[in-house]
C-alpha cells in the first residue's frame, strides 16, 4: 500500500479509536460508581486514539527513512560481481538506473539482462516491505488501541498524557522551524567558506572594485569581488529611502494618533498600510516608468544631471513603500503614550503641539526608533525596486543622482543566467546573502531590544 | 452661600471655642470670591455626570470635595481648569468664573487658564525626563525664567515648598520616573507651584501614599495656602478635616451640602451628608 493510503487509514483508525474509547470511559464510569474518573471521556478517547496511531505512525516514518537503503543493499548484493567491483559512483549509477526501471520509468540506452532482472527483484522487494509495513503498522495500532482500551480506569490521567503530548507536537513543530533556519544559515556559512577559500576574505570586505569576469574557468585571474560599491550602494539608498520615510511616516502617525478624529484614522490607517501590500515589483515599475523620468526633467529644470535610474529613483520610491511601516508602528506606540503624560502637560498650560514635541514624542521616541530600524532592514533587503530603478552600476560614489547597484542586485545578477556553481562568481552571492543577513539581523535585534525597554517603561 | 451667611454661621456654631475654625472662617470671610460655579452641568455623551452645582472658592482657602464614588467630583474638579476639553464625549454647560472671567468664554485662552489654575492628579504622572527637566517643564513653556540661573532658581524653590529637596538635590540630573511614588507625587505637586499658578486643584493625591508622605502632602498644603487657593478631592475624611476650611459633599452629581469643615463634621445639616460621613452610607 501507498503511504498516502496508510496515512488515511491511520487516520480512520484514530476517529475509530477516539469514538471507542469514549465509549469505554463512559462505561468504565457506570461500572465504577464510586470512584469519579480522573478524566472527561473525551480525553480517554483521545489517549486511545493517540495510542492506536502515533506508534504506528512513527513506524511509518522509520520505515521510510530505512527501506530503500535496505533494498537498495539487496539488489546490490543480487548484481553481477563484475558490476559490483567497480567504483561507487559507478555502482551508483546503475542502481540508480535499476531504480528507474523498477518505477517504470524509461532509461536511456537499452537495459541488459541482468538489469531487467535486479529490477524486478527490486520491484519484488518493494512489493514485500510494503506488505510487510502494512502487517507491521496494523499489529501495532492494534496493540496500541487494546493496550490503551483496556487501560482505561477512573485512576488513569488521560488527561495529562493527552496534555503530554499536544506539548510534544508543538515543541517538533517549533523545533522544525528553528532548525530550518538554522540549516539555512549553515549552507550559506559553509557556501560562503568555499568562497573565501578562492577570495581573500579582506579583497572582499575591503575592496573597492566590483568586477568578477564570468568567462575565466581555470584562469588564475577571478576578477574583483570588493563589497563596498555594493554595500555603499545599498547604504545610500536606504538612507535616502529613511530620507523620504521617517518625515512623512512620521507626519502620518502624529497626524492619525493626536489629531485624527477616530473615524477617520480607522478608515486612514489600513488604507496607509495597503502601501505595505503592494508588491514591490510594482514599485519598481513605477520607479522606472513614472518616478525616474520625472526626477531627471526636475533635474533639468535645476540644472543638475539626474539619470533616470539613479539612487534617488529608487530611494524615493522605497521610502514610499516603507511609510507605513514607519507610520503604522510609530502610531500604535504614540497611542500607547500614556493619557497621564498627556494631561501632566496639558494642566501646567502646553499647548496640543507642545505637548506632542515635548512630552509624547521624548517618551515614544525609543519606540519609534525600533520602527525606523525595523524599516530600514526591510529598505537594505528590498531587492526588486532596486533591480529595476537603480541603475546596476556598481561603482563606488558618493553622488545620489548616478546610478549605483546594491547586495541585492548583485545577488541577482550572480546567480541568474548560465554558470558554474563552484565557482566564485556564483559563490559570492552567498557571501553577500550572508553579509546582508548578518547586517539586518543586528538591525533587527537592535530594534526588538529597543522596543522591549520602551514597553518595560510603562509597566 | 454668600460671606454674610458664612459669618452668620460662624456666630451660631457650637463650636465656637475653636480655635481653628474661627481663624479658618475668619481669613474666609475676609477673602474674596476666586471661583465662581453657577448651574455647572456635565454629560459624558448622552450620560449626564453633574447635575447643576452652584458653589463658590475663595482666595487662600482650601476647599474639600468628598464623596461617593463615582459622584462627580473629579469631573467638576476637571470643569475647573478645563481639563475636560480633553474628552471628546465630555460637555460642560453653566457658568464657571474665576476672578470674574468666564473660564468658558471662546475668547480666552485656554493655556492661559491651565497656567493660572494648575492640577495634581491622582496618580503621581512625571514626564519620562531628568527631575530638573520636569519641573523646569512649565517656567520654560511661560517663559518665567530669562537666564539659565534663574531657572535654577525656580526648580529649588518649587523642590523646596513641596519638601523634596533635600532628598533629590544630589541628583536632579536622573529620571523622575525612578522616584518612589510619594516623591513622585511631590514631584508634581512642584512641578504644578513652579508655574506659580493662582488655584491649585488636587485629585486624591495622596491615594496612593503611606501614612508619611501622606501627612508631608499635608503640611505641604498648609504651607501652600498662604499663596494659593486649593480645591482638593479626597476619600479619606480625616484629611478632609485636617487641611481643609470648607468641605463639600457631592452626592450622585449634586452638591449636597458644603460648610466650614468642624461645621460639616460634627453637625452635617444633611440627612445624606450625615450618613456618609458616620459610615452608614459609602
Ligand atoms: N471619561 C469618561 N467617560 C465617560 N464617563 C465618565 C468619564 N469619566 C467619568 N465618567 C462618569 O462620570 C461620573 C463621575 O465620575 P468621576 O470620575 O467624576 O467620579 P469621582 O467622584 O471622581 O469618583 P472617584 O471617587 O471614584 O474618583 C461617573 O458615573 C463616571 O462613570
Ligand atoms: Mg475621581
Amino acid at each position: 500500500m501507498s503511504n498516502l493510503t496508510l496515512i488515511v487509514c491511520l487516520l480512520v483508525v484514530m476517529a475509530m479509536a477516539y469514538q471507542l474509547g469514549m465509549v469505554r470511559s463512559r462505561k468504565v464510569a457506570t461500572i465504577n460508581p464510586v470512584q469519579r474518573m480522573h478524566s472527561r471521556p473525551q480525553h480517554y478517547g483521545m489517549m486511545v486514539a493517540l495510542w492506536a496511531v502515533l506508534p504506528a505512525f512513527f513506524i511509518l516514518v522509520i520505515w521510510n527513512l530505512l527501506a530503500p537503503d535496505v533494498i537498495a543493499a539487496l539488489v546490490q548484493q543480487s548484481l553481477p560481481p563484475e558490476i559490483q567491483s567497480q567504483d561507487a559512483q559507478a555502482v551508483a549509477v546503475t542502481l540508480r538506473r535499476i531504480a528507474n526501471l523498477a518505477a517504470n520509468f524509461g532509461i536511456v540506452a537499452e537495459a541488459a539482462d541482468w538489469e531487467l532482472a535486479a529490477a524486478a527483484y527490486m520491484q519484488q522487494l518493494q512489493h514485500s516491505s510494503g506488505l510487510m509495513l502494512t502487517a507491521l503498522m496494523a499489529a501495532i495500532a492494534a496493540a496500541g488501541l487494546t493496550f490503551s482500551y483496556f487501560k482505561i480506569a477512573p485512576q488513569r490521567r488521560a488527561r495529562h498524557q493527552v496534555e503530554r503530548v499536544v506539548k510534544a507536537v508543538l515543541v517538533i513543530c517549533s523545533t522544525i522551524a528553528i532548525l530550518t533556519t538554522i540549516g539555512i544559515v549553515l549552507s550559506m556559512v559553509t557556501e560562503t567558506l568555499k568562497f573565501f577559500s578562492f577570495i581573500k576574505p579582506t579583497d572582499f570586505f575591503f575592496g573597492t572594485t566590483w568586477n568578477p569576469r564570468f568567462s575565466t574557468t581555470g584562469a588564475t585571474d577571478q576578477g574583483s569581488f570588493g563589497l563596498l560599491p555594493l554595500l555603499s550602494g545599498t547604504m545610500m539608498i536606504a538612507v535616502i529611502a529613511l530620507l523620504v520615510a521617517i518625515p512623512l511616516g512620521l507626519m502620518v502617525a502624529i497626524y492619525l494618533a493626536e489629531y485624527a478624529p477616530a473615524k477617520l484614522r480607522n478608515t486612514v490607517k489600513p488604507v496607509i498600510e495597503v502601501l505595505a501590500g503592494i508588491p514591490t515589483i510594482v514599485y519598481g515599475f513605477f520607479a522606472l516608468v513614472t518616478v525616474g523620468p520625472f526626477l531627471s526633467d526636475l533635474g533639468q529644470t535645476l540644472g543638475l544631471t539626474i539619470r533616470a535610474t539613479s539612487a534617488l529613483t529608487a530611494g524615493v520610491v522605497m521610502g514610499i513603500m516603507i511609510i507605513p511601516f514607519i507610520s503604522s508602528l510609530s502610531d500604535d506606540i504614540i497611542t500607547q503614550v500614556p493619557k497621564a503624560l498627556r494631561d501632566g502637560s496639558l494642566g501646567l498650560g502646553a499647548t496640543k503641539s507642545e505637548t506632542i514635541r515635548k512630552v509624547v514624542l521624548p517618551a515614544a521616541l525609543p519606540g519609534i526608533v525600533g520602527a525606523v530600524l525595523l524599516a530600514a532592514s526591510r529598505a537594505i533587503g528590498e531587492t526588486m525596486i532596486v533591480v529595476l530603478a537603480a541603475g546596476n552600476a556598481p561603482a563606488l560614489t558618493a553622488n545620489p543622482f548616478e546610478a549605483v547597484s546594491t547586495v541585492t542586485v548583485t545577488i541577482v545578477n550572480q546567480l541568474t543566467g548560465d554558470n558554474d556553481f563552484a565557482s566564485p562568481q556564483s559563490l559570492v552571492a552567498f557571501a553577500l546573502g550572508l553579509t546582508l543577513f548578518v547586517i539586518t539581523l543586528l538591525l533587527n535585534i537592535i530594534a526588538l531590544v529597543i522596543v522591549r525597554k520602551y514597553r518595560e517603561q510603562y509597566e | 452661600m454668600s460671606n454674610d451667611k458664612l459669618q452668620t454661621a460662624t456666630v451660631t456654631s457650637a463650636d465656637i471655642n475653636d480655635i481653628k475654625l474661627q481663624e479658618s472662617l475668619a481669613a474666609t470671610a475676609a477673602q474674596p470670591v476666586k471661583i465662581t460655579a453657577r448651574d455647572v452641568k456635565v454629560f459624558y455623551g448622552d450620560n449626564q455626570a453633574i447635575h447643576g452645582i452652584d458653589l463658590d472658592v475663595y482666595q487662600n482657602e482650601v476647599v474639600a470635595f468628598i464623596g461617593p464614588s463615582g459622584c462627580g467630583k473629579s469631573t467638576f474638579l476637571r470643569c475647573l481648569n478645563r481639563m475636560n476639553d480633553t474628552i471628546d464625549i465630555c460637555r460642560v454647560t453653566g457658568e464657571i468664573k474665576l476672578d470674574d472671567r468666564n473660564i468658558y468664554d471662546p475668547t480666552l485662552d485656554v493655556v492661559q487658564l491651565r497656567a493660572q489654575v494648575g492640577m495634581v492628579f491622582q496618580k503621581p504622572n512625571p514626564f519620562p525626563k531628568s527631575i530638573y527637566e520636569n519641573i523646569a517643564y512649565g517656567p520654560k513653556l511661560h517663559g518665567l525664567a530669562e537666564k539659565k540661573s534663574d531657572l535654577d532658581d525656580i526648580v529649588e524653590s518649587s523642590l523646596r515648598r513641596a519638601g523634596l529637596w533635600n532628598e533629590v538635590k544630589d541628583r536632579l540630573n536622573q529620571p523622575g520616573t525612578g522616584l518612589s511614588g510619594g516623591q513622585q507625587q511631590r514631584l508634581c505637586i512642584a512641578r504644578t507651584i513652579a508655574v506659580s499658578p493662582e488655584v491649585i486643584l488636587m485629585d486624591e493625591p495622596c491615594s496612593a501614599l503611606d501614612p508619611i508622605a501622606t501627612s508631608i502632602i499635608e503640611e505641604l498644603i498648609d504651607e501652600l495656602k498662604q499663596n494659593f487657593t486649593i480645591v482638593i478631592v479626597t476619600h479619606n475624611m480625616q484629611q478632609a478635616a485636617r487641611v481643609s476650611d470648607r468641605t463639600a459633599f457631592f452626592h450622585l452629581g449634586n452638591l449636597i451640602e458644603i460648610g466650614a469643615t468642624n461645621e460639616l463634621f460634627t453637625n452635617p445639616k444633611q440627612k445624606r451628608t450625615e450618613d456618609y460621613i458616620t459610615g452608614r452610607y459609602g
